[in-house]
């Protein structure tokens, strides 16, 4: 029994590290080179990102989340892109996007700016508030771990993205009969 | 007792009204408390030397009952002329305007005037004129911060959505020190502000000068520290008058380099401790808002020299 009660302590005490953040963390290596490519349309299927260990860093922790949150905020993404319902810009709370929609990409498109309006956002902000800004985002079209965003956002949200769901099944007959 | 951070040492009217407001309950509770102390002697001293009579036993209660309801009048009375003086200290002269807005974890401070090309904005550091009511009023930008300006008026607290204010009627020149008094989060603790009383003389010359764009770079390493504070990410968050610089996220350095202190009372202005504040924020302050721009020790020395030029 009382080695239950340790096991389970142990496993509730591994979910804290949500919540850690180090205020100094050591700048992750990043050179221009680096920089994502939007996603490629191949024959069989795309071939999978190279694994950076920022995607995790930032897109696991609550704390980085929120800075992003408040960088949305402060450095006016709403202007274009509202709370993610879009308008000027794309919509940012569905999950397949143009310039690709994994971190990175969404780094390189802060970096280096995208065609009809998305400025560049060199030297404005830096490059780990740029991965804080996209782990938000991602949290905004629910990629993230569901223990990391804030369970109830601020803003008005919309259904979570349908390609994130099971597709709906199509109306059967025979299983409307057999309910009766 | 005396100090720049004392609700003991009053220098302003309202902080005045306080203290003595408080010497009153001071003295009238302590009274009452030498007076307790001394029946309680009495009584153990006189435990086994007889009895007394109902009559003087009576006596004695009805009196202290007496003592007790003319003490709670003299209390009543007191903080109701407290309080009208309060609201009416410096009523009747047109009062310096001033905005706060508290951030995580700085002060914003936005001089108002009728006249919009006299309004302007600084961080960290009220300068007033003395004798000159002033109205503060008060904003908050993300929680719950107060304002405490020990030496010259109670604290008022900043509830976000909620506008608040805060007047003030300084009564001697000086340079005070105010807090943060209400936990606001990581760096609370590191949130204060100056207060700099001055003559109305003082005050006018330094208003006058706080109207003025930022002096333009002299020096070749001037100019280069212009370059990249306007170029790099310095200029996202932080306005500096009359340059390519005007954020509105972090505190306005038109006039840094005339403030007595750095980061929000945290740090003397001082070349070296500006040069450790740039080159990591997070070492000094952990979890402030400012990030950590990376830049070459050359550009850092030109833009900290670039930036105590700005006075």
């Amino acid at each position: 029994m009382r080695s239950l009660a340790l096991l389970l302590l142990c496993i509730a005490l591994g979910g804290c590290d949500r919540e850690s953040h180090e205020t100094n963390d050591p700048p992750l290596p990043f050179h221009q080179g680096d920089l994502a490519t939007t996603t490629t349309v191949m024959a069989g299927g795309t071939r999978p990102a190279a694994f950076d260990p920022r995607i995790e860093h930032y897109q696991k922790n609550a704390w980085h989340v929120s800075e992003g949150q408040r960088l949305y905020e402060e450095f006016n993404c709403v202007e274009c892109h509202a709370h993610g319902g879009g308008g000027i810009g794309p919509a940012l709370i569905d999950d397949e996007w143009i310039y690709g929609s994994s971190s990175p990409q969404i780094v390189a498109t802060l970096i280096q700016g995208r065609p009809n309006g998305m400025p560049s956002f060199r030297n404005i902000l830096t490059e780990e508030q740029m991965w804080q800004l996209a782990a938000y985002v991602r949290a905004m079209d629910g990629q993230l771990a569901k223990d990391v965003p804030p369970s109830r956002g601020d803003n008005l949200a919309g259904p979570p993205p349908i390609t994130l769901e099971k597709k709906p099944k199509l109306h059967d007959s025979n299983d409307e009969a057999g309910a009766r | 007792v005396n100090g720049i951070q004392s609700a003991a040492d009053p220098a302003g009217a309202h902080a005045a009204i306080t203290s003595d407001l408080f010497g009153l309950f001071l003295g009238v509770t302590g009274l009452f408390f030498l007076l307790v102390l001394i029946f309680l002697g009495w009584a153990v001293w006189r435990k086994d030397r007889g009895s007394q009579s109902e009559q003087r036993l009576r006596l004695t209660v009805a009196g202290w009952a007496g003592l007790i309801t003319l003490g709670l009048f003299v209390l009543t009375i007191g903080s109701y002329f407290a309080d009208r003086s309060l609201a009416f200290a410096g009523a009747g002269q047109p009062p310096v305007r001033i905005q706060v807005t508290a951030q995580q974890w700085w002060w914003q401070v936005d001089y108002q005037d009728a006249v919009p090309s006299n309004n302007f904005a600084t961080a960290n550091e009220i300068h007033i004129p003395v004798g000159r009511p002033v109205h503060i009023e008060l904003v908050s930008d993300d929680v719950i911060h107060s304002l405490w300006i020990p030496n010259l008026a109670g604290k008022q607290d900043l509830i976000p959505g909620r506008p608040a204010d805060l007047d003030l009627l300084p009564r001697r020149t000086g340079h005070f020190r105010a807090q943060c008094a209400e936990f606001c989060g990581l760096q609370h603790a590191h949130m204060a502000l100056d207060v700099i009383v001055d003559t109305p003389e003082q005050y006018a010359a330094w208003k006058a000068k706080s109207l003025q764009p930022a002096p333009p770079p002299q020096t070749p390493e001037q100019r280069r520290g212009y370059a990249v504070v306007t170029g790099l990410q310095c200029a996202a968050c932080h306005a500096i008058t009359g340059t390519p610089a005007y954020g509105t996220v972090g505190p306005d350095l038109t006039r840094v380099g005339s403030r007595a202190t750095l980061a929000a009372a945290e740090l003397p202005n001082a070349r070296a401790w500006l040069e450790r504040w740039i080159a990591d924020p997070q070492a000094i302050k952990p979890g402030n808002r400012m990030p950590k721009v990376p830049m070459s020790s050359a550009d850092l020395h030109a833009v900290s020299a670039y930036l105590e030029t700005l006075q």
